[in-house]
């Protein structure tokens, strides 16, 4: 049994099922990301992780032991908010000694695990201000420094960068992984930013529907979709229609070209299947290594910097294409018609 | 034109309402003939009855304060939180003292807890404040209330609730170490809307023959020329302290600009 166990989760409001056999192993120091769109029940699973919210059926297990009867303040789990929660009427310092305050630690200790904890988010010299004398960004680190404070089992983080602005955001999520890995806390990180998800977690649960479509980590999740849901959701997504000619050895033409998948296929010969590639899998101009040539005319470029974005017609499919940049080679024209090369290994097939 | 007609409304609010304070106050100020002084002041302030049921009505007051705190801070943050749909159904029972007369409530008070009943509060003089007391709070309910309702308003409960939650605090904790400090301004406002209405409450104190501060002012004003005056002024004066109380612990709070 892992660390942190769900077993079989379900919540229902009314007759609406907002979760639905949800089942999910933690282990001890694992940084978890649940990801999805708003309403697919990611931060209802959270709330009955904390205790805000009571299960239809199935069970919570932290080090084998069931939680879900346990009240949420005896669960010793942390968790941070969106809306940071500081406590106005206290100080820093103050917020941050709650917990440890509620349980009844000696002075002694209060003061030096909250002088340990304002080190480790760096504000240490701000121990004696309020929750309004400080930014966003400040508030949602005192926020985490007093959820750690008491030591929890485990930390759960609701959308905790949503309310900060972009830049903050990025420095910040960087600092929350790394107190993670210092800590080696276990941790929960609910987010709908697919970026967030994939830059910090140990693994990504991608949720729609009240259910977790596919968990592993970052670069599988990506790469290698297990449904159309996780394909369209993470990342950009090409899409193309090809006709399978075999399905027994996954042959199929794409844009009139044979290619050849590598992996047998469920559709029946001259039907029509999905098939995905992430716009850095599509090559501009012939590639070594890559069998499939597609003409396509260029309709916009955007030059990013390091990164070229180039949108491209191929007899009608639109297709979207990104290339780094490089000094002796500027962008093609708009209008200009190009070559388009795709290799079968970064073919996602979508069949669920 | 407008101009002429604000002015002039101005002009009739200050003649109905500040002319006869004015009117008092120099009566007041005339027990001794020919000149002005302060003797029917000392006079009053110096009459042990008036310290008697002055200092009464204060404790009792101060009581009827802690009481109405202990009921509706809690209730009022229970609904906020729990029972949101609730909220209609408790301001109107708050609202309800509003249009029951104090003498109608007294009177059923001595109706149920009179000395033949099962419960005779009455009985003894204990019993009896114990009465005026939920008398009072109930009295001061809609402002109490209201004013608690509206603190609650301006910070978010439920988040703060899950936040103190999760770090292990109880219910009592999580009532007496954040709400309680976050409304603490509207509370004392409440408070102190309490005291003045205890200060000058008669029905309630009279019909349960209590030694209360309204029931001195009745029976001095029916027999006495001067010190009723000023006892009206010091009466006057004890509400407006009241009310620049309410402004100073609004503006001297440290911590609330944060909810702005």
């Amino acid at each position: 049994m892992a660390y942190l166990d769900i077993h079989h989760l379900e919540k229902s409001f009314g007759s609406t099922r907002v979760v639905k056999d949800f089942n999910l192993g933690i282990e001890q120091g694992e940084f978890i990301s649940l990801l999805g769109p708003s309403g697919c029940g990611k931060t209802t699973v959270l709330r009955m992780v904390a205790g805000f919210e009571t299960p239809s059926s199935g069970a919570i297990h932290i080090e084998g032991q069931d939680i879900v009867n346990q009240r949420p303040n005896q669960r010793k789990i942390g968790m941070v908010f969106q809306a940071y929660a500081l406590f106005p009427n206290l100080t820093v310092a103050q917020n941050v000694a709650f917990g440890m305050k509620v349980a009844g630690a000696p002075r002694a200790e209060i003061d030096a695990r909250v002088t340990e904890m304002l080190a480790l988010i760096g504000l240490s010299d701000l121990g004696t201000r309020y929750p309004f004398q400080l930014s966003g960004g400040q508030q949602q680190r005192v926020a985490l420094a007093r959820a750690l404070a008491p030591r929890p089992r485990v930390l759960l983080l609701d959308e905790p960068l949503s309310a900060l602005d972009a830049k903050i955001r990025v420095s910040l999520r960087t600092e929350i992984r790394e107190i993670q890995q210092r800590l080696g806390i276990t941790t929960i990180f609910v987010t709908h930013d697919q970026e967030e998800a994939l830059s910090i977690s140990d693994r990504i649960v991608v949720m729609n529907g009240g259910i977790a479509e596919q968990a592993g980590p970052p670069f599988e999740i990506y790469n290698r979709p297990a449904t159309k849901f996780v394909a369209g959701f993470v990342g950009t997504l090409n899409t193309f229609t090809a006709i399978v000619t075999d399905p027994e050895t996954g042959r199929v033409t794409l844009g009139g070209v044979p290619m050849t998948l590598g992996k047998p296929l469920t559709a029946r010969p001259g039907t029509q299947i999905s098939l995905a590639l992430r716009p850095e899998a599509v090559r501009l101009g012939r590639a070594d290594g890559r069998e499939v040539i597609l003409p396509a005319r260029i309709t916009e470029v955007h030059f990013l910097g390091s990164v070229i974005r180039i949108k491209a017609d191929m007899a009608g499919t639109p297709v979207s294409l990104d290339t780094f940049n490089r000094a002796d080679a500027p962008p093609p024209p708009v209008g200009s018609q190009i070559d388009i090369s795709v290799s079968a290994r970064d073919v996602i097939v979508l069949e669920g | 034109m407008i101009r002429v007609w604000s002015w002039g409304a101005l002009l009739t609010g200050l003649v109905i309402m500040v002319l006869p304070l004015v009117g008092m106050t120099e009566f007041s100020l005339r027990m001794r003939r020919g000149e002005y002084s302060f003797d029917a002041y000392t006079k009053v302030l110096a009459d042990p009855a008036f310290q008697q049921t002055f200092g009464y009505s204060v404790i009792m007051a101060l009581f009827t304060i802690a009481f109405g705190v202990l009921l509706v801070v809690p209730t009022a943050y229970w609904v906020r939180l729990k029972m949101p749909w609730a909220r209609p159904y408790v301001e109107f029972i708050t609202l309800l003292p509003l249009v029951i007369p104090a003498i109608v409530v007294v009177f059923g008070y001595i109706r149920l807890y009179n000395t033949s009943s099962w419960l005779p509060l009455t009985g003894t003089a204990m019993g009896t404040n114990v009465l005026l007391m939920f008398g009072y709070a109930m009295l001061a309910l809609p402002y109490m209330y209201r004013s608690v309702d509206t603190g609650l308003r301006t910070i978010d409960i439920a988040t703060l609730t899950e936040a103190a939650q999760s770090l292990g605090a109880g219910w009592i904790t999580i009532l007496a170490r954040i709400i309680l400090p976050n409304v603490l301004v509207a509370v004392l406002s409440g408070a102190f809307l309490t005291f003045a209405i205890v200060i000058g409450e008669f029905t309630m104190a009279a019909l349960l023959n209590r030694p209360a501060f309204g029931p001195y002012l009745q029976v001095l004003g029916a027999n006495r020329a001067y010190e009723p005056a000023a006892l009206a002024v010091v009466s006057f004066a004890i509400t407006w302290g009241c009310m620049g109380l309410i402004q100073l612990v609004t503006r001297l709070s440290k911590h609330t600009r944060a909810q702005s």
